[in-house]
């Protein structure tokens, strides 16, 4: 066919979004009937390169519209507006056990969409497509300030959102991977949180002294937002995931400093030793490593290590202490945490000690350990280094694709609901309770 | 103490396309309460504009600025995209200001704001309750922008993102001269090979002949270009580049352009710049109107054989549009091309209509050229609302004719 005749205008809106907005994809092509295959290609920070596609068919008027239309086979089906982003997975070749994580928050994301010739599942690259264009997804709107805190010894940034201000802050916690991980912190100030993303595991000060920090680093952190001029000091809540989780709930349940007015905890347990250190903490799991499992593609299985949930209140978080309204989500295929068991615990504790009017558990089928940010590519496994172990191994998260990506999409929404219902003053008139979510 | 009040602005897209529309909502604000929306740009040349609307917040504490009608301010009514196009110099400025973005390869920023109650003035005085920064880019990511110094063509490149090949378009401005490639950079952000032209430098206006070579050659340097699909290149003009577009459409034996648009266009050629000063106010219009007798001083129309597309404004104050659009169609018609004549006509509409949303100047400094070097304030004409209404209306009747006639399969028609 002659070339010239089968121009084909591929139209992405917004070109610059935030990670969590979605984008409208529309493909034009004169001909209905045509098969044609839309494709994102995304190279990260580590240099690997991540694909995505999904196979459609013109209609009528000889267009697609990626909202709208099934796609009938790729990397995805269905009809998945967002699919080219949250089915993106390492190229063919790649190494395994990679995890999409963005370090440098302040440039965006690049992808390039394409749009290919026929329903194709390979060699994208030694093809030429028909039409291609670039995306930008942020996770900093435009006017949030990103300032690096280093006083009382923390390890920490602090993302800003514009604005007058006075604004509600958060304390930002990931997991047992350590380092300092800003990307969700800036996201939520890009949504008119100050949020503070801390690193507490691998902060300047252990690397120095080869100690772990003392639950005072936590306190410091929050001291820190308390204590700004633009930030609302009656209005500081706390997040965190995996690990974070459990320091989340030692600070909520027991500091004297801490005065949290929410927290949200993700794919944790409040399962601890409750007098104890992060060192008291980390060897607590460690204790039982021989539960440990193997899957059959040599996948470590961490669930068990705190499993049975135990009846011993010196080894959980007294969670009748709990002033404050309490987030929980877990994904019901989490294969590193027992997020699930822990969080029916939990909520027995607090119906037993008549505070579970604070608690709202989401809880998701088939969604595994690591619930982020919408959009960001699912990966069932990968390579993780232990900071009790300090070595690398292949850990499962666990989650099927589709629902797990799904699992952060509803999450996401709702924790911002959350947060907003809980660090903003006044509900609005009709707004339903959450605790019926 | 009780949590933070303040309200929740929310902007969408957060870094849009200037041709994108906004979508600005407020949230918890005390119920029926009135709020000023307010928006601040710091341009380029270091001057301030702004634009405010008068909201009063529904009963959930809610104001939607595409669904609610301002009461006041620098615009009035239901108006989605007002914060832009209302904007004005704010108290104080230098005279004669005109908006426009010089770099491409930067956004515009603009802080949206809320401020408590209806305010109309001193802004930066106060504190307002809460605001967001808004980028607005003439350049979509992916875009190439290239200089081009070559066969004596001075110009900038702009390339989509893509394999290609795509169409290709010259875009030519008016009379005041220099390098301007926002449109160009827009025009590329939507899929066209856009070539951003300088022709005009006033200072060199003696040789009022505008070399036509030098036209032609600036067309075959796009015809060539390796991403550019060879018959479907098109000319785009504004003002003075109106009339190098038909002038190249109807003469030119080497260049075929696939379509022309022309914007606030004469199909008269100028022979002197003198002026008719109404209250210190440069206005060209008037002593155009006597050349339309005289058939050697115009182009001669009726040997276009492309589509071609007329936009002007009823009140263009610098070229009697109106008029020449009529006498266009005349001859046209009388040669038998009328069939590729589109035209479309704005009430209250100026001579500068640009891509939407661009604030809107009834008159602004202009280097008058053979004037010697002196600046003038001159008069283009058009009421702000109408006249951003047409921009919008324009641009997507433009964008809709050049995908026609430049991107669609089948061989171009000539009526909108």
């Amino acid at each position: 066919m002659d070339r010239k005749q089968c121009i084909v205008k591929l139209f992405v809106q917004p070109s610059r979004g935030l990670v969590d907005e979605n984008f409208i994809i529309l493909v034009q092509k004169d001909l209905p009937g045509y098969q044609l295959t839309v494709h994102a290609l995304h190279k990260c920070e580590d240099g690997h390169s991540w694909e995505a596609f999904g196979h459609y068919i013109s209609n009528a008027i000889g267009t697609v519209n990626v909202s709208e239309d099934p796609s009938l086979g790729g990397t995805y089906s269905g009809v998945e507006q967002m699919g080219l982003l949250w089915s993106l997975r390492p190229v063919p070749g790649s190494k395994p056990g990679l995890r999409l994580r963005k370090m440098n928050v302040q440039i965006p994301m690049e992808v390039t969409i394409s749009v290919y010739q026929g329903h194709q599942t390979e060699g994208f690259m030694d093809q030429v497509p028909l039409a291609s264009v670039v995306v930008e997804r942020w996770y900093m709107a435009p006017g949030v300030s990103r300032i690096p805190i280093t006083e009382d010894g923390l390890t920490a940034t602090l993302f800003l959102p514009p604005g007058p201000g006075p604004f509600p802050g958060l304390l930002d916690l990931w997991g047992g991977g350590g380092q300092l991980v800003e990307y969700r912190a800036s996201l939520l100030a890009s949504h008119g949180i100050a949020s503070l993303a801390l690193d507490y595991l691998t902060p300047k000060i252990t690397m120095e002294t080869r100690k772990m920090v003392d639950l005072q680093y936590f306190e410091k952190a929050y001291k820190i937002l308390e204590q700004h001029p633009q930030v609302h000091g009656s209005s500081i809540g706390m997040l965190g995931l995996s690990l974070g989780t459990s320091i989340t709930l030692k600070m909520a349940a027991y500091s004297e400093v801490m005065k949290l007015r929410c927290a949200v905890c993700i794919s944790g347990s409040h399962v601890q030793p409750v007098d104890g250190s992060m060192e008291d903490i980390l060897k607590h799991f460690n204790k039982n490593a021989d539960r440990t499992r193997v899957s059959e593609e040599n996948e470590f299985i961490w669930r068990d290590l705190l499993l049975p949930v135990p009846s011993d209140l010196a080894f959980k978080v007294d969670m009748g202490r709990l002033k404050c309204p309490l987030l929980v989500v877990v994904g019901e295929d989490d294969q590193n945490w027992p997020a699930s068991e822990s969080a029916m615990d939990m909520k027995e504790m607090m119906e037993q000690a008549g505070n579970s009017h604070l608690l709202t558990v989401l809880s998701y089928p088939n969604a595994g350990h690591l619930i982020e940010p919408p959009y960001t590519p699912h990966a069932r496994a990968s390579l993780f280094r232990s900071m009790a172990t300090r070595e690398k191994m292949m850990a499962l998260w666990g989650g099927e694709t589709a629902a797990h990506s799904l699992a952060q999409e509803d999450a996401w929404r709702k924790l911002l609901v959350f947060l907003r219902e809980n660090l903003y003053s006044g509900t609005n008139p009709g707004t339903p309770s959450l605790s019926h979510l | 103490m009780s949590p933070p009040t303040s309200p929740i602005l929310s902007v969408q897209p957060t870094r849009g396309l200037v041709d994108e529309k906004l979508k600005v909502v407020v949230e918890s604000l005390p119920p029926g309460s009135p709020v000023t929306l307010h928006s601040l740009h710091h341009s380029e040349d270091e001057d301030y504009w702004e634009a405010f609307g008068h909201y009063v917040s529904d009963f959930r504490g809610m104001v939607s600025v595409s669904e609610d009608l301002s009461f006041g301010g620098t615009y009035t009514g239901k108006e989605d995209m007002g914060l832009l196009w209302s904007m004005r110099p704010v108290p104080g400025s230098r005279k004669g200001l005109r908006l426009r973005k010089m770099n491409v390869c930067s956004p515009m920023l603009h802080n949206i704001s809320v401020y408590s109650g209806h305010v109309s003035e001193g802004f930066r005085e106060q504190t307002p309750l809460t605001s967001v920064l808004v980028e607005r880019w003439y350049m979509a990511p992916g875009v190439k922008r290239i200089d081009i110094m070559e066969k004596g063509v001075r110009g900038t490149l702009f390339i989509p993102p893509g394999p290609g090949p795509f169409p290709g378009l010259l875009d030519m401005w008016g009379g005041g001269g220099g390098l301007i490639e926002y449109r160009s950079a827009l025009l590329a952000s939507h899929g066209y090979v856009s070539l951003a032209m300088d022709y005009f430098n006033s200072q060199e206006l003696e040789s009022a002949d505008l070399e036509f070579k030098y036209f032609e050659t600036a067309f075959n340097i796009i015809k060539e270009h390796p991403q550019v699909i060879p018959d479907r290149v098109g000319m785009f003009g504004l003002s003075l580049g109106s009339l190098v577009t038909m002038h190249v459409a109807a003469e030119s034996t080497i260049v075929k352009p696939r379509c022309c648009i022309c914007v606030s266009g004469s199909h008269f050629y100028p022979n002197t710049f003198f002026c008719i000063a109404e209250n210190n106010h440069h206005v060209w219009r008037d002593m155009w109107i006597h050349l339309l007798d005289d058939p050697s001083k115009k182009v001669d129309v009726g040997k276009i054989n492309c589509p071609i597309l007329l936009v002007n404004g009823k009140d263009d104050q610098n070229v009697p549009a109106d008029e020449c659009a009529e006498d266009i169609a005349l001859l046209m018609n009388a040669a038998g091309n009328g069939h590729l004549l589109s035209r479309v006509l704005y009430p209250d509409t100026g001579h500068l209509i640009e891509p939407p949303y661009s604030p809107h100047f009834r008159a602004s400094n202009f280097k008058a050229a053979g004037v010697a070097t002196k600046t003038v304030m001159l008069l283009w004409g058009g009421q702000t609302k109408p006249h951003s209404d047409a921009q919008e209306d324009a641009w997507r009747k433009i964008l809709s004719f050049l995908q026609h006639n430049l991107y669609s399969s089948t061989p171009p028609r000539a009526k909108l």
